[in-house]
């Protein structure tokens, strides 16, 4: 292949952009380990400022992950059936409702917290519980994990499944849970790694809803960003990154691996 | 070998009788099962979505000046320059961002380099940042101990800071921006055929000329629906504003301190109504017009 002076403009715009990524995220989690940000690497290395974080915001820390696989229960248990009678029933009710239930993603965070807190706010056992946040991350997630199976359930042949398993003897709910969960299960998997993520970095429903009981984790970093040293902000994203990453790189290699098999019935489709 | 393939055609298809397809319809799931099935969805929906909006609606024709709060945005000159402060910040970061990535986008699906996929996985890390975390990547990138800081500092003997005004946030929509929109350039850039180009090229078009008639049509559809999330983002971000602070006045900037520190909840209200209603009719309206140059776009290649 020839390569040339364009091929070079457009990797140093790639690689321009990549560093615009990637630099802030280094240098703030070396900040998270250095002794001194001010005068820089050469006052050491430390794990002090991980280990403050972690006394100060375990709390927040353990909240927002419980928060996160709560979650993903309600989650499931709603968006996965939710998902079927879409597919299965497509028409103008379920299409009506398909929009409405999109509606959490494409209305701000800010609005949809307002909303909830003139609703709910007076309930005080439950303004005051994690169950508060819970509801707005639901609402915020839902669809993703709704359009994440919707998706996987549409290329593959349901009804066919479901009429062959019918045809054996079984039942509604065996054919469900026997047949089509398992065959949906890449978009299961995808949506429940989108789900937790989401949940985990959740700020803007959540600095409305929170409590000074009820802090998670993004709320927490809000609140170390504003009033501690820039090495325990960074120590704190540190932590969030940690926490963070293995969800992505798992997001993303089950997005890899969803191409390669579908590209392959893509090319016998045409050649048939 | 056409017969062959009609042969088989008409042998396959009259094995699966409609009436067989009929039959085993009804096991499907009957409605009382679909209910069922719908049931938590409903709820969710219903009680923790459609009741509180409802409600916020009849708080807001309730408040002090009854429907024209609703207007409130368009009156006011404070909010309306607001509102227009955030819409054109939300449609620069947009097109910055669909310019960046659909060049780059581009770039790395035609092309493998080593390296390549790391790159890839690189560019799409933000993703799930929250805005507060994109707001410190800014502050570490342009804020008095950043890096943009220290190399002027060195280079010229002056501290180059923006992280905490509005060219800082226009960063910072920029870097949650940038992954969303790559992926979905990348999706669409995938399906281009680049027999299409090569054909154009040989018809003697010069490189702009494929750009603007091939290339850039195919891409269309990702470009528009990214675009939208990406504009959908920018108008509601709040957590970014808030960690770059001070006197930035975006629009859910202003909502917030209307909210807590004005306790104005009827004017928050209308005033987050006007920016859902705004951001979901611009979602909306990318949608059915993506939907028909998608349709277009097809019927071209064809």
């Amino acid at each position: 292949m020839q390569r040339d002076a364009k091929f070079y403009a457009q990797l140093l715009l790639t690689i321009v952009l990549c560093l615009f990524i990637v630099v802030p995220v280094v240098m703030s989690a070396l900040a998270g380990v250095t002794v001194n940000v001010f005068k820089g690497l050469s006052s050491g290395l430390t794990l002090r400022w991980i280990f403050q974080v972690w006394d100060l915001y375990a709390h927040s820390i353990l909240l927002s992950v419980m928060i996160a696989l709560a979650c993903l229960v309600v989650t499931l248990v709603a968006g996965v059936p939710l998902a079927y009678v879409l597919v299965r029933r497509p028409g103008r009710l379920t299409r009506i409702f398909e929009e409405l239930l999109t509606l959490p993603v494409a209305i701000p965070g800010l609005a949809l917290a307002l909303a909830l807190l003139i609703t709910y706010g007076g309930v005080s056992g439950y303004r005051s519980s994690w169950l508060f946040i819970l509801t707005g991350h639901v609402l915020f997630t839902l669809p993703f994990m709704v359009r994440s199976v919707a998706a996987v359930m549409a290329a593959m042949d349901i009804k066919m499944l479901e009429e062959g398993a019918a045809s054996l003897g079984a039942g509604f709910w065996r054919r469900f849970f026997t047949v089509i969960i398992p065959n949906a299960k890449p978009g299961i998997l995808a949506g429940a790694l989108m789900v937790v993520t989401l949940s985990i970095g959740e700020f803007n429903l959540t600095w409305m809803l929170h409590t000074p009981l009820t802090k998670t984790l993004p709320v927490g970093l809000a609140d170390a960003y504003a009033s501690m040293r820039l090495e325990v902000g960074s120590a704190y994203t540190l932590i969030f990154f940690v926490l963070i990453m293995p969800l992505l790189i798992a997001m993303q290699a089950l997005a890899q691996r969803g191409k390669r098999p579908r590209k392959r019935t893509d090319t016998a489709e045409d050649t048939l | 070998m056409s017969s062959l393939h009609q042969i088989k055609g008409g042998r396959s298809r009259p094995s699966l009788p409609s009436f067989m397809v009929g039959q085993a319809r009804p096991g499907v799931g009957s409605p009382a099962i679909l209910a069922l099935l719908l049931t938590p969805g409903l709820i969710i929906v219903a009680a923790f979505f459609l009741i509180p909006m409802a409600l916020v609606a009849m708080r807001v024709a309730n408040g002090p000046d009854g429907f024209a709060t609703y207007f409130i945005i368009l009156t006011n000159g404070r909010y309306f320059a607001s509102l227009m402060q955030t819409l054109v910040m939300s449609a620069g970061v947009t097109v910055t961002a669909l310019v960046l990535c659909g060049i780059c986008g581009l770039f790395l699906v035609r092309n493998r380099f080593a390296g390549r996929n790391v790159i890839t996985a690189l560019l799409t890390l933000p993703l799930s940042f929250p805005g507060t975390v994109v707001g410190f990547m800014v502050i570490m990138l342009a804020g008095r101990q950043g890096v943009i800081g220290s190399v002027t500092d060195a280079l010229f003997g002056d501290k180059l800071v923006f992280a905490y005004n509005i060219a800082g946030l226009f960063i910072g929509y920029l870097y949650f921006s940038i992954p969303r929109v790559i992926l979905a350039v990348m999706a669409s850039a995938e399906k281009l055929d680049p027999q299409l180009e090569e054909a154009a090229r040989s018809l003697g078009a010069p490189t702009w000329r494929v750009i603007k008639d091939v290339i850039l049509p195919g891409l269309m559809p990702g470009l528009i629906s990214s675009g939208a999330i990406c504009f959908a983002t920018a108008m509601g971000a709040f957590g970014t504003a808030f960690t770059l602070a001070t006197d930035i006045d975006v629009l859910p900037m202003v909502i917030y301190t209307e909210f807590t520190r004005n306790a104005n909840v009827a004017v928050a209200a209308a005033l987050s109504i006007a920016l859902g209603l705004l951001t979901w009719a611009v979602l909306t309206a990318v949608r059915c017009f993506a939907g028909n140059t998608a349709t277009s776009g097809t019927g071209g290649g064809a």
